[in-house]
């Protein structure tokens, strides 16, 4: 009787070898994760090219664009990716428009989206694709002429086909 | 490459003037790369919807500049701000020519 309740009842040595156990394997999974983040920071020469050519000079302020775009997929071909931003969208104070900028895509300029104030919300979902592992940028150019940007890292198991 | 089949678009069955109506459309098409080289090796030419524009009344109230990295079949998806009674004019251009236009009457009550 004795025996089965020491089965059912972690003793105090078995608890903290299992979670030094569980502390070691988090700890590899985090060196893996953090490999991965640093490969994602690369970013493709056609990207700088690109951003440049938006902000022609300017520093974005960081921050400010929701970015919804899932944290990994499976299939690089179809990623939903839905961006906006809050703005009262009059004519005196809108967004203009939000690219949707790719680091490591064979093409850096996926898509403009242009806004008035006839559209009401600065916000659009669509699908991409990502060829790789990659961070997703997105720069919103407001009617005062400043821009924010925002990034999104996204971990591709397959990439999207042919891009 | 024209569309295949006409491009699907979903707006609310009804709307008031002032209210913010999400207004959702679908293309068919291949939005081919530019990258893909066939099996004998020649590299497919691009062909993609590279531009996406939608008016009320003849004034802009959104339009894409679409490039290669948008999926097949493209999905856009974005807002109005109902300024009264009339109607959506959305228009598809793609890289061999094609334009599709078509109109949606909203309806506002």
């Amino acid at each position: 009787m004795a025996d089965t309740t020491r089965i059912l009842v972690l003793d105090r040595r078995d608890f903290v070898l299992g979670s030094g156990a569980a502390a070691l394997v988090a700890a590899l999974l985090g060196a893996g994760r953090a490999a991965d983040a640093a490969a994602a920071n690369e970013r493709s020469p056609e990207f700088e090219a690109a951003l440049a050519n938006l902000i022609k000079g300017a520093t974005p302020k960081e921050g400010g664009i929701d970015m919804d775009l899932p944290e990994a997929v499976e299939n690089g071909a179809y990623v939903p990716v839905g961006l906006s931003v809050e703005s009262p969208m009059t004519p005196q104070n809108h967004v203009n428009a939000i690219h949707l900028l790719s680091t490591l895509n064979p093409h850096a300029d996926v898509a403009t989206f242009r806004f008035t104030p006839l559209s009401g919300k600065a916000r659009v979902t669509s699908r991409m694709r990502l060829a790789k592992t990659q961070e997703v940028v997105a720069v919103a150019a407001l009617s005062d002429g400043t821009f924010l940007m925002s990034m999104r890292y996204v971990d591709v198991k397959i990439g999207g086909c042919g891009i | 490459m024209a569309l295949k089949k006409p491009p699907r678009i979903k707006v609310p069955q009804s709307m008031s003037a002032g209210e913010i109506v999400e207004i959702k459309t679908l293309a068919t098409h291949i939005m081919e790369t530019g990258n893909r080289k066939d099996a004998a090796g020649n590299r497919i030419p691009r062909d993609i919807i590279h531009t996406f524009t939608a008016t009320f009344a003849g004034a802009p109230v959104f339009s894409a500049a679409l490039g290669p990295g948008i999926s097949a079949n493209p999905y856009i998806a974005f807002f109005l701000k109902v300024p009264g009674p009339g109607t959506l004019e959305l228009i598809w251009l793609d890289d061999e020519g094609d334009r599709t236009v078509k109109k949606v009457p909203l309806n506002v009550v």
